[in-house]
């Protein structure tokens, strides 16, 4: 039988070269989708296979590498990722921001700043923010070739005509140095304002839709939004139950079938980081470790 | 006192395990080999190397086992298997009119050279199910024949002799063969990849495709001319040699079909083509394929183009089930951080409504 | 002749070498200006920098075509290796080359008569990797644009004198345009077509 044998990181050197051009465009033309031919890689489409092509050719033994989804370290789709790195680069890996030279995220952007030496590799599914404007790709080609963005205005100003709001909530447009609109992943809108003119190279890889983009360091990315309807960051209005942190972005948590809520950060790195410094919120009364701990 | 979620690590591991018994089954039962996979669910082994882009049965049986039977699940590990391959070149391109013939029909004439050969069919089986299969089966032995010698030219050749239907286009031999696995795809795209996207597409959908045009939308009007299965030698020019190596022979199935004519004021009236191919024997595949090939050529024909099988960028991005499976399956990925960010805008625009709504709220706005 | 065992040497470790080339390329792409180190060595053929050849492993083959000016194409041995190492295709039409290779700087071609790529599809442009004196000394040159903080300066001495005069006409095409790597033995810098230099005089 013809036995599998992988190389370093997975991917074969033909393949590394090939996407290690598209990026080497995409960062010289901040928010243009560069396309690449995208592999089969050993997990589904959709489940982030565009992120794991961009972080196997750029990752090296030196690297460390963090990997999140919905801001956690401990998501089972994160967890596989990172098994997958592990044993396929070998490379060390951990759950602390400051700590990772490349960190590869799905919906969120950590909430501790990010610095110049990291890289922020975010997993797309649909890179085209006028996708769901206009279906076809030839079309959406044009407009961005023209920088024809006024379909987006318009329906961006319909949501306003029939809610009184822009009524996107997560892979909220922006505009990358003036000149492309680009989607910045689901992420909520929360997170929009980290990306503009962040230390870090932020780099976006679409496996299905075989698209890679990025925005490097100290860019400019603007939110796309009116004089009168100014694009406006949405957290829910509580301190995290865990570290009280007021300026993290919450996941709701349901704990019962009476309208029991609890809000506690989505990003866990950051809230352990502040439980262990000594930050508390209204349900943490024991310190996070032993509470773990008695959990597994 | 919450608790933080963790332990997913420990959770995958079980999964995993736990999916691995489950794939065994009662363990008292014997266990399936792959030589039964590949002789006993040979289509199942033929659709998974057509839509998984390899030739290899026993790797396909091995897929079709771990996937525990399901078929696109075996075609994605086999797709994934193929990725790390390397690449040493594109073989000569077959030639399907010295096919070793196991399988031959002709819906277009009565009799054609090489005869018609009915072969390993479900045709004409009826559909009663037959518990002598259960167990113990022993079928009788195959009537056999002399060997025939006649020559079994393609019936679209037949055709193309007195100019009743377009010429297939010539190759360009210095032209480099398009590969959609190595390139990224951009639209409008030529036939070569449209085919090869066609030929990796999932079966069901191609099939749809295929009914919806004979069912009006974008209609072509098919006659299946021909549809052949059997074996064919592959080679390989080397570099190195200079000359064709043969690497041996595969089974394949072809659909010719006969379609809708054309003509103008310069050009003679004459049937067009529609063309499909696939490993083993997989004729609805390759038939509706065919259907779906010629109903993608409408640009090329003049034709107005406003059904979904014309379209191409609309076929060419849904038909492959890897892609179409892997974005559909991964809605149940976590999804609680945009949701939650909809969740606020949607409690506020509740909120917005029912403030503006309120008794009050009328109240003031009459006076 | 030289014979393709007589060539200078690719990568020793072909894997970890090209990752660790291609990041100082791509930590030069994102931060214009600032000064990158290509630690791993490969031989180098002939007029070809160390940087250079380690650049051309890490980032050419079968489906980039190159084009070499005309002190490179004089050198067998470079085309040789070239082709040997890496098998990209030599061409003579620098418009449909993905990466040029310029070792004699005043004779670099009109920049307008390499592939600029096209409104619908500006990433099939030409990279032009220029050897240059030096990236440590020289002229002074003040740097803006994605990437920078603020203003970057980067200390050069390179021929064309005149290239950033050049490069202008990055403003007016773009999306379109040329990205350049700079080269001076091990040092590489990246000039994008999004950064805007304003020389400082020498």
């Amino acid at each position: 039988m013809n036995a599998p044998a992988y190389n370093f990181a997975y991917l074969d050197e033909q393949t590394k070269r090939m996407i290690r051009r598209a990026i080497l465009k995409a960062i010289a033309i901040p928010g243009y989708q560069v396309p690449f031919a995208s592999r089969e890689m050993p997990m589904p489409y959709g489940w982030g296979t565009g992120g794991v092509q961009v972080t196997a050719a750029i990752l090296g033994p030196r690297d460390v590498l963090k990997v999140i989804d919905q801001g956690s370290d401990d998501t089972t789709n994160a967890i596989s990722i990172r098994k997958f790195f592990a044993k396929t680069a070998g490379v060390a890996t951990t759950t602390a921001t400051a700590e990772a030279t490349v960190i590869q995220t799905r919906h969120r952007i950590p909430e501790t700043a990010l610095r110049e030496n990291q890289v922020l590799v975010y997993q797309v599914p649909i890179p085209e923010p006028l996708r769901f404007l206009e279906p076809r790709e030839t079309e959406t080609r044009r407009m961005h070739a023209l920088a024809e963005y006024g379909l987006m205005h318009v329906k961006l100003y319909e949501d306003i005509a029939r809610f009184g709001h822009i009524a996107t909530a997560y892979a909220y447009p922006v505009k990358v140095n003036a000149r492309y609109v680009m989607d910045p992943s689901p992420t909520p809108k929360f997170d929009n304002p980290k990306m503009d003119n962040c230390p870090a190279l932020q780099l976006f890889g679409a496996g299905r839709e075989k698209r890679i983009y990025a925005i490097p360091p100290y860019t400019q990315v603007v939110s796309l939004d009116f004089e009168d309807h100014p694009f406006e960051p949405y957290r829910f209005n509580a301190p995290c139950a865990l570290c009280g942190a007021e300026d993290s972005y919450l996941d709701e948590i349901v704990t019962d079938d009476q309208g029991g809520r609890m809000f506690v950060c989505s990003d866990t790195d950051y809230c352990e980081g502040r439980q262990a410094a000594g930050h508390h919120g209204s349900l943490s009364a024991a310190p996070y470790r032993e509470k773990a701990g008695s959990h597994g | 006192m919450y608790v933080a979620v963790k332990g997913g690590e420990r959770a995958i591991e079980n999964a995993h395990r736990l999916l691995a018994h489950k794939r065994r089954g009662d363990q008292s039962v014997p266990e399936v080999t792959l030589d039964q996979i590949s002789e006993q669910l040979g289509l199942a082994v033929d659709r998974v190397m057509s839509e998984g882009s390899l030739y290899d049965r026993e790797l396909a049986a091995l897929a079709i086992k771990q996937a525990r039977g399901d078929l696109i699940e075996a075609i994605f590990l086999v797709r994934a298997f193929r990725a790390t391959l390397p690449r040493f070149g594109a073989s000569e391109p077959v030639d399907t009119g010295a096919m070793r013939v196991q399988r031959r029909v002709s819906s277009t004439f009565k009799d054609i050279p090489g005869g018609q050969i009915l072969g390993p069919t479900f045709d004409y089986t009826h559909r009663l199910l037959d518990p002598s299969l259960a167990e113990g089966f022993v079928p009788d032995a195959p009537a056999t024949a002399e060997a025939s010698t006649a020559p079994t030219p393609r019936v679209t050749d037949i055709l193309g002799r007195d100019g009743l239907i377009e010429p297939s286009p010539r190759a360009d031999d210095g032209a480099p063969v398009g590969d959609l696995t190595r390139e990224p795809l951009n639209f409008p795209a030529d036939r070569d990849l449209r085919l090869q996207n066609l030929a990796r597409g999932d079966e069901g959908f191609l099939l749809a495709m295929g009914y919806s045009t004979q069912r009006g939308y974008g209609r072509n009007h098919p006659f299946a001319g021909e549809i052949r299965f059997g074996e064919v030698e592959v080679e390989f020019i080397a570099e190195d040699a200079g000359f064709a190596v043969p690497l041996g022979s595969i089974e394949l199935t072809e659909c010719q079909m006969v379609n809708q004519f054309k003509g103008s004021a310069t050009e003679a009236p004459c049937f067009t083509r529609g063309y499909g191919l696939a490993f083993g024997q997989s004729e609805r595949k390759t038939m509706s394929m065919a259907l779906v090939d010629r109903a993608l050529r409408a640009r090329e024909l003049g034709e107005e183009a406003l059904a979904p099988a014309q379209d191409e960028e609309f076929v060419m991005s849904h038909s492959d089930n890897v892609q179409a499976t892997g974005f559909v399956e991964h809605l149940k990925l976590p999804h609680y951080v945009d949701f939650q960010s909809e969740l606020g805008l949607l409690r506020k625009l509740r909120q917005e409504f029912a403030d503006a709504n309120a008794p009050d709220a009328m109240k003031e706005a009459a006076e | 002749m030289t014979t393709i065992a007589e060539l200078p040497p690719g990568f020793v470790d072909k894997v970890l070498s090209a990752q660790s080339t291609f990041r100082s390329v791509m930590d030069a792409m994102a931060r214009p200006g600032s000064v990158q180190r290509i630690v791993p060595m490969a031989g180098a053929p002939d007029t070809m920098m160390r940087g250079t050849a380690a650049i051309a492993l890490t980032l050419f083959d079968h489906d980039t075509p190159l084009w070499l000016d005309a002190r490179m194409v004089e050198s067998s041995d470079l085309v040789k290796w070239l082709k040997f190492h890496t098998g990209a295709p030599v061409v003579q039409d620098c418009s449909i080359a993905s990466f040029a290779l310029i070792s004699d700087g005043t004779a670099l071609p009109p920049l307008d008569r390499f592939a600029l790529g096209t409104s619908e599809y500006p990433d099939r442009s030409t990279t032009v990797i220029i050897q240059v004196d030096s990236l440590a000394s020289g002229r002074g040159f003040e740097l803006r644009g994605p990437g920078i903080d603020g203003v970057a300066t980067l200390q050069a001495s390179i021929k064309p004198f005149d290239l950033f005069e050049r490069l202008r006409i990055n403003e007016a095409l773009f999306p379109r345009g040329i990205d350049v790597v700079l080269v001076a033995d091990d040092a590489v810098v990246a000039i994008p077509r999004t950064t805007r230099v304003v020389s400082k005089g020498s």
